[in-house]
């Protein structure tokens, strides 16, 4: 079981760093958008510290939608993915390790590069490190739920809006509590651990449920 | 082994084949012949059970194979349009890849060996994209080489082979089928085996 886990997480990791522009592209898009904000709305520092934790967690979530298109579909196009379905092993499993790979290469770069952008938006220390904290435990939410639009999308035409459209409201709850936690982070009084707990939930509940339902979303489109 | 009781598969609006009934025993090739459209790649899908047939019933060994899922697919092989290799891995790589989800402990020795086998000794390092049409169809057919699966299913294996090839994989095909195991292949062109028997089955000429 963990040996057919870790040979599709390896083969996937192997593939993204044959071709480096993929993951690259994720990262520039959101160091992009968030660094396009300052620029427009003006370098008032009141301003920035409210828009900022928003304003990451928002280009988080385009960020991670960009990828995920080809989650599914370039293995869907050569043919793998049929293999995959017939490997006879738990699909789901294998599900399983094509979203950590994609967490990998899309989620944990940004959790890395937060900071650097946060400090665009003036936010303090304590800001920046619960941001980290928060978009590590949301992004994988994120490439979890996502994963299910793009099983449910595969081979239609123009599936890449209808993904969005699918996956962009049901990352709310994520962006609502992502975003929250920082803000909250900034009031000296206030606790951001119902947050961290929050996100935390959506975390296990996405491990558990997101693998069988994008296994079963895969079934459908294949055939 | 293979049982199909009066199968049918629709494609949108269009009836492929109705009331489809064979038996496949071991040590058996079943060549489906037929113009194209006449549901070739249809009935070998629903074979593999990536498409789920309209009506009737598919078994193997007898039970239905909808309920031995991930049971059944260990025993098959399936060799679809679609190569089924990774462009940017090496043939290597591929192999890999594909032992490890058949749970089949293979050495990299025995991998290479395939991969020579097949006629592409000295391209195992190579990712699959560098290499000719042909050459990446060999890639694929060396999972024939080093499987183990009872039963093969075989959608057009021939095309984009050159003469040596065909040779080789009719080699590979008469071997398994000799072996008692069992095949299940398209193709327009003639096959012979030295042993074991050739059942035909012509699509389009039947129901509908």
């Amino acid at each position: 079981m963990l040996s057919v886990f870790l040979c599709v997480l390896n083969r996937d990791l192997t593939l993204a760093l044959r071709r480096r522009t993929d993951v690259l592209t994720t990262l520039l898009f959101f160091v992009i958008v968030v660094s396009l904000f300052p620029l427009g709305v003006g370098s008032e520092r009141e301003l920035l510290r409210l828009l900022g934790p928003g304003v990451v967690w928002v280009a988080a979530l385009l960020a991670s939608m960009l990828a995920l298109e080809r989650l599914f579909a370039a293995d869907y196009d050569d043919g793998t993915l049929e293999q995959l379905l017939l490997a006879g092993q738990p699909l789901s499993l294998l599900v399983l390790a094509k979203i950590v790979a994609h967490w990998l290469l899309t989620g944990l770069p940004l959790v890395i590069i937060a900071p650097l952008m946060a400090m665009q938006y003036a936010l303090e220390a304590t800001a920046i490190w619960v941001m980290m904290a928060a978009l590590a435990l949301g992004t994988p939410v994120l490439s979890l739920l996502g994963a299910i639009g793009a099983a449910l999308t595969l081979g239609l035409r123009g599936g890449g809006i209808l993904l969005s459209l699918l996956i962009l409201p049901l990352y709310i709850p994520v962006l609502v509590y992502g975003a929250g936690a920082v803000s909250v982070s900034v009031i000296e009084i206030a606790d951001t651990q119902p947050y961290f707990a929050l996100l935390g939930a959506f975390l296990l509940g996405g491990l558990v449920l997101a693998p069988p339902a994008a296994a079963a979303a895969l079934r459908i489109s294949m055939e | 082994m293979l049982e199909v009781d009066n199968l049918s598969c629709r494609r949108g609006d269009r009836t492929l084949f109705t009331a489809l009934s064979f038996m496949l025993p071991a040590s058996t090739l079943l060549h489906v012949r037929g113009r194209n459209g006449s549901g070739k790649t249809t009935l070998l899908r629903a074979l593999c059970g990536l498409l789920r047939p309209d009506a009737g019933a598919i078994r193997w060994r007898g039970e239905p194979i909808s309920e031995l899922a991930d049971d059944y697919n260990r025993e098959i092989l399936y060799f679809g349009h679609l190569n089924g290799i990774k462009a940017d891995l090496t043939g290597q790589e591929n192999l890999r890849v594909a032992a490890t989800l058949d749970q089949d402990p293979l050495t990299d020795g025995a991998i290479t060996d395939a991969l020579a086998q097949i006629g592409l000794a000295g391209f195992e390092d190579l990712p699959t994209r560098m290499l000719s049409q042909g050459q990446k169809k060999r890639v694929a057919l060396a999972r024939l080489i080093l499987s183990k699966a009872p039963l093969w299913i075989l959608d057009e294996p021939f095309t984009a082979l050159d003469t040596d090839a065909v040779a080789l994989l009719e080699r590979l095909i008469a071997g398994h089928v000799a072996d008692g195991g069992a095949a299940v292949l398209t193709t327009h062109q003639e096959v012979s085996l030295t042993r074991g028997e050739i059942r035909r089955l012509e699509l389009g000429a039947i129901g509908c």
